[in-house]
């Protein structure tokens, strides 16, 4: 098949990009997207003109690394499927497709379709972990977990931190991927002793960062391609709420606490 | 070159203990004087990274990714081993490291393949400290599945993202460090450069993949995590960036290279679709625990897979190993798919496929049952194929997957350059000639978390290190050489794209260097790449320019590197004359087609010393001695 393909060029973070037209005029229903790209960029560099760049690693949907935004929807059409494994059979002769980097000014552009996620790993160094010194740890099955508990904070975990929920996000608000980090340690015993903690730090430099807030548009869900649910965001919002209440008596008391 | 393994003495189940007591320690204040560059972020890079960086040290740590997180241990679906005997189905450390030599056809270093048993079982506990969800029963214990080449339920998952929930662990105590400043972390960077001063591994030239800019980093000692080296295939389970540059320099630079050719082929992997094919996906080995692999029994046999009686059907594996049946190690069950492929027998577009089957496990178990373990699972698979494989057998045929070679190592993990450490899939120590499932995520986290910690310790604590001006020979020297690389890439002026090569030489490696070899292969494919190597030099066009996010340039600079490999790891192949694991020579094969070791003349580690280019390089040998275990012929009938 024949796809027609709007491609956003931007030569670095400083200069001004603008849509290019390429034509893909012998697409394969079994190719994956970024394989289209591929062959488009082959025939580009043959040419002597500078290849589209985007991110991509794995090309099995687990890095996070890949996405960008197809007329309109981060990832594609297809839901719970990153852009690497979207495959052409997807699409029709004769589709003209318009792609473009995730828009957020949290996530500036470095190059066409490659932006600067790094915001992202602020927030977990800002405390998307559970402090536990390497070498000192009990045995694994003195912790016994409830197995809906552990499912649960596996559906939260399951993020790949891609960014497709800024992205979808009206505000570029980072909801989502912060309160699935957020969740998935609450929900564990493990995570209870810097719980309160975690959730205002976390918050805090997410604020920090630029991103949007959150209005409930839901829109994060949608374009999530592993199927991380709103419900971990209220989820959040609740345990924020809870924490900044008992920080305000800790400091009222003249504890200052940890946080 | 001298290899010397530094195993320390004693019985087996001593040797780590007495060696932990008997290296010497670096006081708590004196750490943070010493500075560690951590090169990769995966399990091993990251879990050395995070653990260097809790006791004390400095750490650099960098990565090509855009984020630490991203590292391809993050594709790893199907478990973690460990020793834990949580079934009380008669597992023990000792059957572990038993069951982990034996995968290795005997191939591997005892001490090392003990002390990681050993550890296997501390990874868990740490993991589950961390908060990584592994799969647990109703009663909120841990869940356990079984993988090839055990008789045991030891492997640790979390649904088929285990490696993706023990990265997760391991970047989030990284980025723990990273917030106290304790860790600098440099993503979207690649090494270049190894920089050594007085014999001593001291940094790394690296370049920033966004503006281009090379820089240098200096410290005590170097940490090489880079993973696999794979991709030389170029169709392989592998991330598109995985590379052999850092490893390859690093050789390049003094460093021995161990048994090359050790490559292991996954045998459950999405068949090949077409020429445009970028990389193969993996199916977890763990579907192999209920799923059921077949073929028609007659030749060209053209009805759809639900249309064939049983009767008609070939569960081969079954067949020939009843003891094992599906579950025999990875090697195994993808030359027995070769096999069967090459009578004519495969199935799918190509002819080159086996059906992986689960209507009898869905008859057993239920859909909601088989959903529930593998579900995810599944979904890709329809999302990739447009097949449902509840209903349709699944079509996999193998796939270069991991690499067991890698940079020599003693007991310490430190290479033949002193002050240079390699880590994880990078290194050769473990896994012998064939790596057992679920053993991978278990070597990188067992390297990063519990042996990297001590052993830096003891090179540190020894040597007297002098600090490395940025203005040394050597550092002005390393520079130099990547500065005059970048422009050799970029003005090489011919018209074909790197990845064409790439695609060139992966083809040449399958054909001659893949499953099955022999030596007029071997000989055939040694003489092939030195052309193609030339027309590349000659005929690369590489757009753009050194001083911006150019990917081409980063495609051009890590083929470059795999177009010299390859030859290293053909050499390797063709005067290893013996069959072992996966390296199957068809000269030395049993009467029932099973690899036939040489343990008379091959029972040594070959690790090779670069020579100079367009020298023959050095095979030196480490001899491998088997204290605790008889040599046996490995057999899973």
């Amino acid at each position: 098949m024949r796809i027609t393909l709007k491609v956003w060029r931007q030569k670095d973070a400083k200069s001004e990009g603008r849509f290019v037209t390429y034509e893909a005029p012998d697409v394969s229903e079994h190719m994956s997207f970024l394989e289209m790209l591929d062959v488009v960029n082959e025939s580009l560099v043959a040419k002597g003109e500078d290849p589209i760049a985007f991110d991509h690693d794995c090309r099995e949907g687990i890095c996070g690394t890949c996405g960008f935004v197809i007329d309109g929807k981060p990832h594609g059409p297809r839901p719970k499927t990153t852009v690497c494994q979207l495959h052409m059979r997807f699409f029709k002769d004769g589709d003209v497709l318009t792609i473009e980097p995730w828009r957020a000014d949290a996530f500036p552009v470095i190059k066409d379709l490659v932006v600067d996620r790094s915001a992202f790993d602020r927030i977990i160094a800002a405390g998307g972990f559970i402090s536990t010194a390497i070498g000192g740890a009990q045995d694994a099955n003195g912790i016994p977990v409830r197995k809906e508990d552990s499912d649960l904070a596996m559906d939260a975990a399951a993020c790949i931190g891609c960014g497709a929920c800024v992205a979808a996000c009206p505000n570029a608000a980072a909801m989502l991927f912060t309160s699935a980090k957020v969740s998935h340690l609450a929900i564990l015993p493990q995570g209870q002793p810097e719980r309160p903690d975690r959730v205002r730090n976390m918050v805090a430099r997410m604020d920090a960062e630029g991103f949007g807030t959150c209005t409930n548009h839901n829109e994060c869900e949608a374009a999530c391609p592993k199927g991380i649910r709103v419900e971990f965001i209220a989820r959040m919002n609740a345990d924020y709420v809870k924490s900044s209440a008992s920080a305000g008596r800790r400091a009222a008391s003249g504890d200052s606490g940890t946080g | 070159m001298e290899l010397k393994p530094n195993v320390p003495s004693g019985p087996l189940e001593k040797k780590w203990e007495r060696h932990k007591f008997d290296i010497k320690l670096v006081n708590p204040a004196n750490k943070r004087k010493y500075t560690v560059i951590v090169v990769g972020s995966g399990l091993a890079g990251a879990g050395a990274a995070a653990s260097l960086a809790e006791l004390g040290y400095r750490v650099r740590c960098f990565c090509y990714q855009d984020s630490p997180r991203r590292a391809h241990s993050i594709a790893a679906q199907g478990g973690i081993n460990a020793a834990k005997n949580y079934k009380n189905d008669g597992d023990s450390v000792w059957r572990l490291f038993y069951d982990t030599i034996k995968g290795g056809d005997f191939r591997s270093r005892e001490a090392n393949v003990y002390r990681l048993a050993e550890v296997s079982v501390n990874i868990i506990d740490q993991c589950v400290a961390q908060g990584v969800p592994f799969a647990r029963e109703y009663g909120g214990l841990l869940d356990n599945r079984s993988f090839g080449g055990a008789q045991v339920s030891r492997t640790f998952y979390a649904r088929g993202q285990t490696g993706q929930q023990l990265l997760l662990g391991a970047y989030q105590a990284l980025e723990r460090q990273i917030g106290q400043g304790q860790v600098e972390m440099f993503a979207r960077h690649e090494m270049q450069e190894l920089v050594v001063v007085d014999g001593k591994a001291r940094g790394i030239v690296a370049r920033d993949l966004v503006t281009g800019e090379t820089t240098t980093h200096l410290g005590d000692a170097v940490v090489l995590a880079t993973g696999g080296y794979g991709n030389v295939f170029y169709l392989a389970t592998y991330a598109k960036g995985c590379n052999t540059t850092a490893i390859w320099r690093a050789y390049k630079k003094g460093a021995a290279f161990a048994n090359p050719c050790f490559t292991q082929i996954h045998p459950t992997c999405i068949p090949v679709s077409g020429e445009y094919q970028s990389k193969l996906t993996l199916m977890s080995e763990s579907l192999r625990n209920d799923g059921r692999i077949w073929v028609p029994k007659t030749k060209g046999d053209q009805r759809a897979p639900n249309q064939i009686p049983k009767e008609d059907r070939d569960y081969y594996l079954e067949r020939m190993y009843p003891s094992f049946g599906n579950l025999v190690p990875r090697d195994v069950a993808s030359r027995a798919a070769k096999r069967v492929c090459d009578e004519g027998r495969g199935v799918g577009p190509t002819g080159y496929g086996v059906y992986l089957d689960f209507h009898d496990a869905i008859g057993r178990l239920g859909k909601a049952k088989i959903e529930e373990k593998y579900g995810n699972l599944f979904e890709m698979y329809e999302r990739i194929t447009g097949e449902n494989p509840y209903e349709v057998p699944m079509r996999i045929y193998p796939a270069t997957h991991y690499t067991m070679g890698g940079l020599w190592v003693d007991y310490n993990l430190m290479s033949t350059i002193p002050g240079l450490f390699v880590l994880g899939e990078a290194n050769f120590s473990d896994h012998g000639a064939n790596r057992l499932g679920a053993s991978a995520l278990m070597q990188g986290l067992a390297d990063g978390y519990f042996v990297i910690p001590y052993t830096m310790g003891n090179y540190l604590a020894r040597e007297k290190l002098a600090p490395v001006a940025d203005t040394h020979p050597e550092v002005r020297a390393a520079e130099d050489a990547v500065a005059a690389r970048t422009k050799r890439l970029l003005s090489a002026g011919g018209s074909r794209p790197a990845a064409s090569f790439h695609r060139e030489l992966g083809k040449i490696m399958w054909e001659h260097c893949g499953m099955e070899r022999d030596k007029k292969g071997l000989e055939h494919g040694m003489g092939k790449i030195p052309g193609l190597r030339a027309e590349f030099w000659k005929n690369l066009r590489v757009p753009g320019s050194g001083a911006e996010l150019n990917q081409s340039l980063e495609v051009a600079g890590r083929v470059a590197d795999f177009l010299e490999l390859g030859e290293l790891m053909c050499l390797d192949a063709l005067e290893r004359d013996e069959s072992c694991g996966c390296h199957f020579r068809t000269e030395h094969q049993m009467a029932d087609g099973e690899a036939k070791r040489d343990d008379q003349q091959f029972c040594h580690v070959a690790a090779w010393e670069y020579a100079g280019d367009g020298k023959k390089p050095i095979r030196n040998v480490e001899p491998l001695t088997f204290e605790n275990v008889d040599l046996q012929v490995r057999s899973y009938k």
